[in-house]
């Protein structure tokens, strides 16, 4: 009896193996396998000379592209699309999850008509970015849409260019990146010393002083020992176009934050709200205190979701500034133009690694902590 | 933790590897030596497909099926199969173009601008026939200018065969808008200055510009102008540096100009940068000829008496050229049906069906002018006797990783502009991009 089952279990187990292999084979080769090629295509030079002959030379070249996009003379554009990215990620996620949340407690309230409210806030994420993108594209030319709203009120026309300035804010010289970003470390472990000594724990009162002392350290170092990531001087900063865009993308994936809140805030139950009530809190403090706190897994995985959308925004900005306009540049566009119109595969790639690894540095941690959760669950 | 430690460290050699690699990169790769093949010229009737890869769609289109419609009764044999992926200028097409030639799989012949952006793409590698006995075989020696067949080839052949021709260097204006403000059309960008100070002062934008391409249409205008017709040559071929004083100039030029031009310019498509000019907002605009398909059967305005054009400043007697061109790849499954097509291509009832549809010239000196409105048969003139350099935003005269990185250099210099800066970069994408060894 107990042989029989045993065999069962083992022809149960073939049986698996046969129906995942080719799933297993086709994700090796097509994901993994065209990764590994992308990264070692990212260190040879293919693209020069004869770059779309039948058998390119290509030469190794190591880590030559990555520093050519990092401090080469005529890489700005990259750098700057780096810089955008940033902008891009941050203001996407506050932006969207303060508007979906604030969208959510107003239909948690109970209004007449919620379901229509909700199908009207909801749309948008059934639109696709390029569609959304000629929308907004339209609203947002500089003699029309969003800029003449203003009239209607009887005053002078609007002449901000939305997708099209060229101005830029809190800029800053890319020379100095380096001494910025151990600046900012700096700061992050100051404040979490400030923590420590404020619970008196001590043995993180110890870990982050010396955390805080090495990137203080660190920074003075590159801004003072080291030469300059640059040898001449390149301004970045926050560009005012890409304003336009960050506003579509925000409209198109507001409302689906606001159903992932929604469902959190209706899985509060009853009961806690009432006893607030009891307690005396006011509405506000309900949400601060209580709801907020309460739903932190939905904010995390509306962060995880959300934050990788920034990264592929490439049809929206596509459509919406077109790919020459390097104000609202963005990485995955300079890939595109470097690769299918310049033939630089090589720069293309590497590229495209370095948005790998971006899109890493969102997924990774959340597939630690579903792991975690999973394991203690 | 114990696997994500092996990772690490696994991932840390190979970044160590990297970089210790890192210093054999001096070495530049070599194009692969060039062994040119002719085409093949045969009197056999061909027969099969002909798949025929274009970005002509919308406008367009009906000039290709017309073009089609010849060869059709020509060879009836053939079953032409209109491949066209949409996108302006080709962005969508060239991309799914360069993955089928990589995957191996060519069309038997592909649309493409003549000049550069074929040579230092696909002849460099090493993926197109010589057409030679077929401009031979043809006449089209005879017929086609010399000055045109000098760009469309190089000392090991000839590689394309124009079916159009577009001139870029075109101001285009309305004559009536101008009597209104007082002003005449420039000649040099002195005479511009002067009349876009009087232009200023009456609340009308000088020059109407549009998205980064056209600003690189723009630059090259203003480059012929500033350097003359043998210097902007010699800058192609390597004769003059990028930081010549007189190259840094033109940028200069070119900044003083911009400041005459509309802010909204990076939202703006080259229809609405003209239509700045049709409904005076704007007075001039500098676009190559499709702007006069567009004046004379979009907007419906009269050529002469509706809209005006002139050479753009400093360049009368200078023809920018640009042409939409045919090839004969390499390994193709018919190469007899991509002969037969060049050859309607290139002849004097092809090119004279398809292009007073499409809105441009024939490439030929001999076309029949009686088809083609005022403006193309001024233009027609003008390519007959004119000096005929290539254009940069087109392709005739850069390849394409030159064309690719020139737009990046424009946008820098469009926020900074700084004359100088601009220069040196050129040069330094020059150098990458083997502008002119």
């Amino acid at each position: 009896m107990a042989h029989s089952k045993k065999l069962k279990n083992r022809s149960d187990m073939v049986k698996a193996i046969l129906v995942l292999l080719p799933s297993v084979v086709l994700v090796a080769v097509f994901v993994y396998g065209f990764i590994f090629n992308t990264i070692y295509v990212s260190l040879t030079d293919w693209g020069q000379g004869a770059g779309l002959a039948e058998h390119p030379v290509k030469h190794w070249v190591g880590l030559g592209n990555y520093r050519q996009l990092f401090s080469g003379f005529i890489y700005g554009r990259f750098r700057q699309d780096l810089v955008n990215t940033f902008f891009y990620s941050v203001i996407l996620l506050v932006g969207t999850l303060f508007l979906g949340f604030l969208l959510a407690v107003l239909l948690d309230r109970k209004i007449r008509h919620e379901g229509f409210y909700r199908t009207i806030f909801l749309y948008p994420m059934a639109l696709s970015f390029i569609v959304t993108g000629t929308i907004w594209r339209w609203l947002l030319a500089p003699n029309g849409g969003l800029n003449l709203l203003p009239t209607f009120l009887g005053l002078k026309k609007g002449e901000f260019l939305w997708i099209s300035s060229r101005k830029a804010i809190l800029t800053f010289n890319w020379q100095h990146l380096l001494s910025i970003l151990f600046f900012i470390a700096a700061l992050v472990f100051l404040m979490l010393l400030l923590r420590a000594v404020r619970n008196r724990i001590h043995r993180k009162m110890v870990i982050h002083s010396a955390l805080f002392s090495s990137s203080l350290l660190l920074c003075a170092i590159s801004r003072w020992l080291l030469p300059p990531l640059l040898p001449f001087e390149e301004i970045h900063g926050f560009n005012l176009a890409t304003l336009g865009i960050l506003l579509a993308a925000i409209w198109q994936y507001s409302g689906y934050t606001m159903a992932l809140y929604l469902a959190g805030l209706r899985g509060l139950p009853e009961s806690i709200r009432e006893s607030s009530r009891m307690d005396g809190a006011g509405e506000f403090t309900y949400y601060w205190k209580i709801a907020i706190p309460n739903i932190k897994p939905i904010t995390l995985s509306a962060v995880i979701i959300l934050s990788h959308i920034s990264l592929k925004m490439f049809d929206l900005i596509y459509a919406m500034a077109g790919a020459d306009n390097a104000n609202t540049g963005h990485p995955s566009v300079n890939m595109y133009l470097t690769t299918f119109r310049a033939n630089q595969f090589a720069m293309g790639a590497a590229i495209a690694v370095i948005l790998f690894i971006m899109a890493a540095l969102f997924v990774i941690p959340y597939l630690m902590h579903s792991h975690k959760q999973r394991r203690e669950g | 933790m114990k696997k994500s430690i092996g990772l690490l460290i696994v991932l840390s050699l190979m970044v160590s590897a990297g970089l210790f690699a890192g210093g054999q990169e001096e070495e530049k790769a070599p194009a692969s030596p060039m062994d040119v093949e002719q085409v093949v010229l045969t009197d056999k009737a061909p027969s099969g497909d002909l798949e025929l890869f274009s970005w002509w769609a919308g406008d367009e289109a009906p000039a290709l099926e017309a073009l089609i419609k010849v060869y059709e009764s020509k060879y009836p044999n053939v079953n032409v199969i209109n491949a066209t992926v949409t996108g302006g200028s080709g962005v969508n097409a060239k991309a799914v173009l360069k993955t089928r030639m990589l995957g191996g799989d060519p069309p038997e012949t592909f649309q493409v601008h003549a000049g550069q952006e074929l040579i230092g793409t696909w002849v460099a590698a090493n993926r197109m026939l010589d057409l030679t006995p077929l401009f031979e075989e043809e006449g089209w020696m005879d017929v086609f200018p010399k000055d045109l067949i000098n760009l469309i080839g190089t000392d090991k052949g000839i590689w394309s065969v124009p079916v159009n021709i577009h001139r870029s260097n075109v101001l285009w204006y309305i004559p009536d808008n101008l009597k209104k403000w007082g002003v005449e059309a420039p000649k040099t960008w002195d005479d511009f200055f002067t009349v876009a100070e009087t232009l200023k002062s009456k609340g009308v934008v000088p020059l109407a510009v549009a998205q980064t391409w056209t600003v690189n249409h723009l630059w090259e205008s203003v480059a012929l102008g500033v350097l003359g017709a043998d210097d902007y040559d010699a800058l192609w071929n390597g004769e003059i540096s990028w930081t010549d004083p007189r190259v840094v100039k033109v940028w200069e030029t070119f900044g003083k100009i911009l400041s005459y031009t509309n802010t909204d310019a990076a939202s703006l498509s080259w229809q609405q940068a003209t239509d700045m000019v049709v409904i005076g907002d704007a007075a001039f605009n500098v676009m190559g000829d499709w702007a006069a398909g567009y004046l004379s059967t979009t907007l419906n305005i009269e050529p002469g008496s509706g809209y005006g054009w002139a050479p753009s400043p400093d360049t009368s007697g200078v023809f920018i050229f640009l042409a939409d061109s045919f090839g004969c790849p390499k390994g193709t499954n018919n190469p007899d049906a991509t002969l037969s097509w060049l050859k309607v291509c290139g002849s004097k009832e092809g090119s004279d069906t398809f292009n007073p549809l499409k809105g441009s010239i024939s490439a030929r000196t001999d076309s029949d002018l009686s088809l083609y409105n005022v403006y193309s048969q001024s233009a027609a003139k003008d390519f007959a006797k004119d000096r005929i350099v290539g254009s940069l935003a087109h392709g005739v005269v850069a390849n394409e990783g030159f064309m690719n990185d020139f737009s990046t250099v424009m946008e820098m210099f469009l926020t900074s502009r700084n004359a100088q800066q601009a220069a040196n970069a050129c040069q330094a994408i020059a150098i990458q991009n083997g502008i002119g060894k």
